[in-house]
């Protein structure tokens, strides 16, 4: 037991790294979604373990291949990316269950394998970003996801869905390249790539070399900054997700931005933390701005979206906004709030686009107009998006209260009124959006489409309400998710200069 | 103690299963469920419950003393009643929201911080909006509308003021608070708009008539009530509330006597009782709090008892308005008598309920030394005798016979009303059952000699003038009109130089009017442009344009990272 039990961060990654590729070979559907499912339910298993050994003592370090860390790769676990872990695998298990239905009704029956095999592989690319602590293997897995994902959206029934994959392969390649460039950089100045090292490193390099310590940073928050799609480096983000299959567009909303998050809040704070004082940077002053404007023209575009996947891709750069305003707020109550909204919104992005993805699978479109009246039709899924739709909008008794109120505390020590007055006046637009829909869904007449359509399948509507219960209680007990989440920031602030 | 939840969770939770019922077996479960929560009321201790961790804070959500414990007791009452006046209803959306809208309320009154009120008051915002979307007509909707932006917008304000509180204080309990601090004034600003201060107050009169016949009796006993609560917890002894309080009591009167709607006249009435209250809490003597707790009591049961003999007439005739009313005592006889019974006690008729519980705050007006506004609070119960006491049952019931027949008001209405109007009387009779329940110990007697004498004199030189009024024809008619606003004030005026200001400022108020009109619509297409599915920035870009921003955030990035 103790031999599998050291062995726990490597499973996190090979585990679906060998799932993809036998699920590659099994070459039929069904088979798949089984190992796949079998591998989706084992991961928070193992992430769960990690994250308890984390909390309950030291980090843990592991070392791939039995390499002394500063030469070797090495997997480092802290209380943040064990965080981070858990909610990547337990997202994923959540919905996987969803798939098997909806990925038979949307992808043709010869590509079902290699769905899951895309799948499996962009998970195990996730898991490693989160899991390693070495800069340059977290880029291979960055690659790694990152192509996964390019075919999983080409995947979409949508032609377009083609033209956003290869628009979204270019713009992640080049931010994947600043990534490595900013990697190189550093690099060049410490001579080592383990992140650990690194924070001790940099900070006799900066003493001599400022400038390409400081270009390095530049590099990698906008490469980063790419990935998880800051305004105005966003623009990929929505085609992305409105044409993807539907739990495509679940799976990535609620772990691959986030991931990058991860990795922002890792650098910034992690390994740059030590040497320069990240805080007291004009590029944090960047982010916060860059976050604001992220959380208005996100909620605004959103609000006269008619394509719904198109309404949740944009509100998503809204409340990814707002996580990044807690990673530039760089206060403890800030940061808590980003940690947390982290965990929050992939919650309920993941159940309001499943949701989408079930009335798409019963009436085959998400054309606002079309679902009119579908909240009779299919009363306990769209109860579940109206829910976790409150939870967007901040309502108290749902999780994202707590992230807001995190963040409203941060923005009170540090902006004061203003910053205060755009958390409010910008949530005040996703009552908008999110009102709308609702309106639409339960108030109108039945749409010509609705007609006929029942509630959606057991499988698929579990999960939802599983996500939309969790919005719910996470709102009241906030020990699994503020809790770790301040002891994260604790921990990252704690090792600022 | 048994469980420790809010009581108010007894008829929030309830009310998800009304719509699992029919029947006969709907109406005793609905009855049932303000009465399990009165019974499980009577059990609870004084002191904190129902504590809930969360977000490195404590919620109190079950917080039992004097003050909270009355208006609960006679909030589940109103409750009863406002229930068994709809029960003749078939309409399940109008039950839930209104026991899920007295229950917020009920819940509201226990919160012991300022998250839990701040979610109750949402929750008595929302339900109670669908009270008024239940006449579905066009107006109701848009006046719903308007409500719930007003509503929602205070509840806002709360939020934002419990968050800055917390951040001076570090506290979220709500207790006294005063005015001291910004996060005080948005807290006071919160419960005013509720409250229906003046120049806040026009929701109020927009909404309440709008709704449906026994969605009024609902949304009259709980919404203003509960800020003056609120007021009462947070705000005793604020000066301004004084000023305020008589302004309230002052203003409603004249907009009372010229307004058609019977039920926009109650509406006003109801906000010239307001203000006594307001007073009240703005002395802050204990015997002004007194006062101010005794009158909300007495008031939410006569003012619902006006609004059900209303209601019941708009029920059977099917309209509300003075001017095609009159007569009805002959068809409504029983609601008629009822009716007579609310306009005593509003009027604080001796041996009405009205009259021990205004005379307590008047008094504490008195010993504080507060003569101008002892002189208005007299005028505005002068006034209150003139609209509500007389005004409404008489255009109502007598005047000139219309003509019109009906039936008299059904079983269950008449039950509610003999219900309310017995509990009128008998709290004017026997004051110390009352007495015993407010906040502090009560040492004063209402019935004596003098007292009864100068409200008497009150009354019946009140009632002179409106007799000598009507004989006259100086009285302002039934108006056909059913829109009478401020420039009634500059035509009856009469004068050139009133006519000029007024239609000048109606010019530059109409030009401010269109002028803010097409800037907003300029907004909207503004963002419209920028943010509409054709917007720049929610189009499609070509790749290299995101390339391009993304090589522009990289120099600002490096820029500012270098100097």
């Amino acid at each position: 037991m103790t031999a599998i039990s050291a062995q726990l961060p490597a499973l996190q990654v090979v585990l679906p790294l060998l799932g993809a590729v036998l699920a590659a070979l099994m070459r039929r559907g069904t088979p798949a979604f089984a190992l796949t499912l079998a591998i989706s339910w084992t991961l928070p298993f193992i992430s769960g373990a990690l994250l308890y050994q984390t909390l309950t003592g030291d980090p843990i370090s592991y070392r791939l291949g039995g390499w002394e860390p500063p030469f070797g790769i090495e997997y480092r676990v802290d209380v943040l990316n064990a965080f981070v872990l858990m909610l990547v695998s337990s997202v994923g298990a959540v919905i996987l269950p969803f798939a098997h239905r909806s990925v038979a009704s949307e992808i043709d029956e010869d590509k079902h394998a290699w769905f899951y095999c895309m799948y499996l592989l962009c998970l195990a690319g996730l898991l490693g970003i989160a899991i390693t602590g070495d800069a340059f293997n977290a880029f291979v897995f960055l690659e790694i996801s990152s192509l996964a994902t390019y075919v999983l959206i080409a995947l979409g029934r949508d032609r377009r869905a083609l033209l956003s994959a290869f628009q979204y392969l270019i713009v992640g390649t080049i931010g994947a390249t600043l990534y490595v460039l900013g990697v190189g950089l550093i690099y060049l100045v410490t001579g080592t790539l383990n992140m650990h090292d690194l924070s001790t490193r940099l900070v006799e390099a900066y003493a001599v070399y400022p400038q390409p310590v400081l270009a390095g940073l530049a590099f990698i928050v906008v490469g980063v900054g790419l990935k998880l799609a800051l305004f105005p480096m966003h623009v990929w983000l929505p085609n992305a997700y409105a044409y993807a299959p539907s739990v495509v567009s679940a799976f990535l909303a609620a772990t691959a931005t986030k991931v990058a998050v991860y990795l922002l809040i890792r650098f910034s704070f992690g390994v740059f933390g030590k040497a320069v004082a990240f805080p007291t940077l004009t590029v944090t002053d960047l982010i916060v701005g860059l976050s604001i404007a992220a959380m208005f023209v996100g909620a605004a575009a959103a609000v006269y979206q008619t394509d719904l996947k198109r309404m949740l891709a944009y509100s998503s750069v809204s409340q990814i906004g707002y996580i990044t305003l807690g990673v530039g707020l760089a206060n403890q109550a800030g940061l808590t709030g980003g940690i947390v909204h982290l965990a929050n919104h992939a919650i309920m992005k993941a159940a309001l686009f499943l949701a989408l993805g079930a009335a798409v699978y019963r009436i085959g479109t998400c054309k606002l107009n079309d679902l009119s009246g579908i909240g009779r039709r299919m009363p306990l899924t769209m109860t579940a998006f109206a829910i976790a739709g409150f939870g967007l909008i901040g309502t108290p008794g749902t999780a994202g209260f707590i992230s807001k109120w995190y963040l409203a505390l941060g923005s009170l020590e540090v902006g004061g009124w203003p910053l205060l007055l755009a958390i409010v006046a910008s949530s005040m637009i996703a009552v908008v959006y999110v009102g709308r829909v609702v309106e639409v869904m339960w108030f109108r007449e039945e749409s010509p489409h609705v007609k006929g359509a029942s509630e959606a399948p057991l499988a698929m509507l579990l999960p939802i309400l599983v996500l939309a219960a969790a919005t719910v209680y996470f709102g009241f007990d906030t020990r699994a998710t503020a809790g770790i989440a301040t002891r994260a920031a604790e921990m990252l602030i704690g090792g600022l200069r | 103690m048994i469980g420790e939840f809010s009581p108010g969770l007894i008829l929030i939770v309830g009310a998800l299963l009304v719509p699992l019922l029919r029947g006969h077996l709907r109406s005793a479960y609905m009855l049932a469920l303000p009465g399990l929560a009165f019974w499980y009321l009577l059990g609870l201790d004084h002191g904190s419950f129902g504590q809930i961790q969360t977000a490195g804070t404590t919620l109190v959500t079950l917080r039992v003393d004097k003050l909270s414990l009355i208006f609960g007791y006679i909030f589940l009452v109103a409750a009863f009643l406002g229930v068994l006046y709809a029960l003749h209803v078939d309409d399940t959306l109008q039950h839930v929201a209104g026991l899920i809208y007295a229950g917020s309320a009920v819940g509201a009154v226990f919160a012991g911080d300022l998250i839990t009120l701040f979610i109750f008051w949402e929750g008595t915002a929302i339900a109670s909006v669908f009270l008024i979307w239940a006449s579905r007509t066009e107006t109701a909707y848009r006046a719903g509308l308007r409500y719930l932006v007003i509503q929602v917008g205070s509840g806002v304000l709360l939020l934002a003021g419990a968050i800055v509180h917390y951040r001076q204080t570090g506290s979220i309990a709500f207790d006294h608070i005063g005015l001291s601090s910004l996060a005080s004034w948005l807290i006071f600003l919160s419960f005013g708009i509720k409250c229906a201060f003046p120049l806040m107050h026009n929701w109020l009169q927009d909404a309440y008539p709008e709704a449906t016949v026994t969605g009024t009796v609902m949304l009259s006993a709980f919404t203003t009530k509960l800020a003056v609560y609120a007021l009462a917890r947070s705000y005793s002894g604020t000066e301004i509330l004084v000023p305020i309080g008589a302004a309230m009591t002052a203003f409603p009167i004249f907009y009372a006597v010229i307004e058609n709607d019977l039920r926009r006249v109650l509406a006003y009435s109801l906000n010239n009782q307001l203000g006594f209250m307001v007073v009240g809490i703005g002395i802050g003597t204990e015997m002004a709090i007194n006062g101010t707790v005794a009158h909300a009591f007495s008031h939410i049961l006569y003012k619902a008892l006006l609004f059900m003999s209303m209601g019941a007439v708009l029920f059977r005739v099917g309209t509300i308005k003075g001017s095609e009313l009159g007569g009805l005592y002959k068809s409504m006889p029983w609601t008629a008598s009822f009716c007579i019974v609310g306009a005593a006690s509003i009027s604080s008729f001796p041996l009405f309920s009205g009259f021990i519980s205004k005379a307590l705050i008047i008094s504490a007006a008195m010993d504080g030394g507060y003569f101008w506004t002892w002189l208005v609070l007299l005028f505005a119960s002068a006034g209150v005798f003139h609209h509500s006491g007389i005004k409404i049952p008489y255009f109502a019931f007598f005047a000139h016979d219309s003509g019109k027949r009906c039936d008299e008001a059904p079983g269950n209405m008449l039950c509610a009303m003999a219900i309310t109007a017995a509990l009128c009387v008998l709290i004017g009779l026997f004051p110390w059952q009352l007495y015993a329940l407010l906040p502090y110990a009560v040492n004063y007697a209402p019935y004596t000699v003098e007292h009864v004498v100068t409200q008497m004199q009150l009354l019946m030189f009140s009632a002179l003038a409106f007799t000598v009024l009507m004989r006259t024809g100086i009285y302002p008619p039934e108006l056909r009109s059913t829109n009478v606003d401020f420039d009634w004030f500059y035509r009856k005026g009469g004068k050139g130089l009133a006519v000029a200001t007024g239609g000048a400022l109606q010019t530059a108020w109409d030009g401010f009017v269109t002028a803010s009109r097409r800037a907003t619509r300029q907004v909207i297409a503004g963002i419209y442009r920028h943010h509409g599915p054709e917007g720049m920035l929610a189009r499609t870009w070509p790749t290299g344009d995101m390339t391009f921003w993304t090589t522009v955030i990289l120099a600002a990035c490096l820029i500012l990272a270098y100097f």
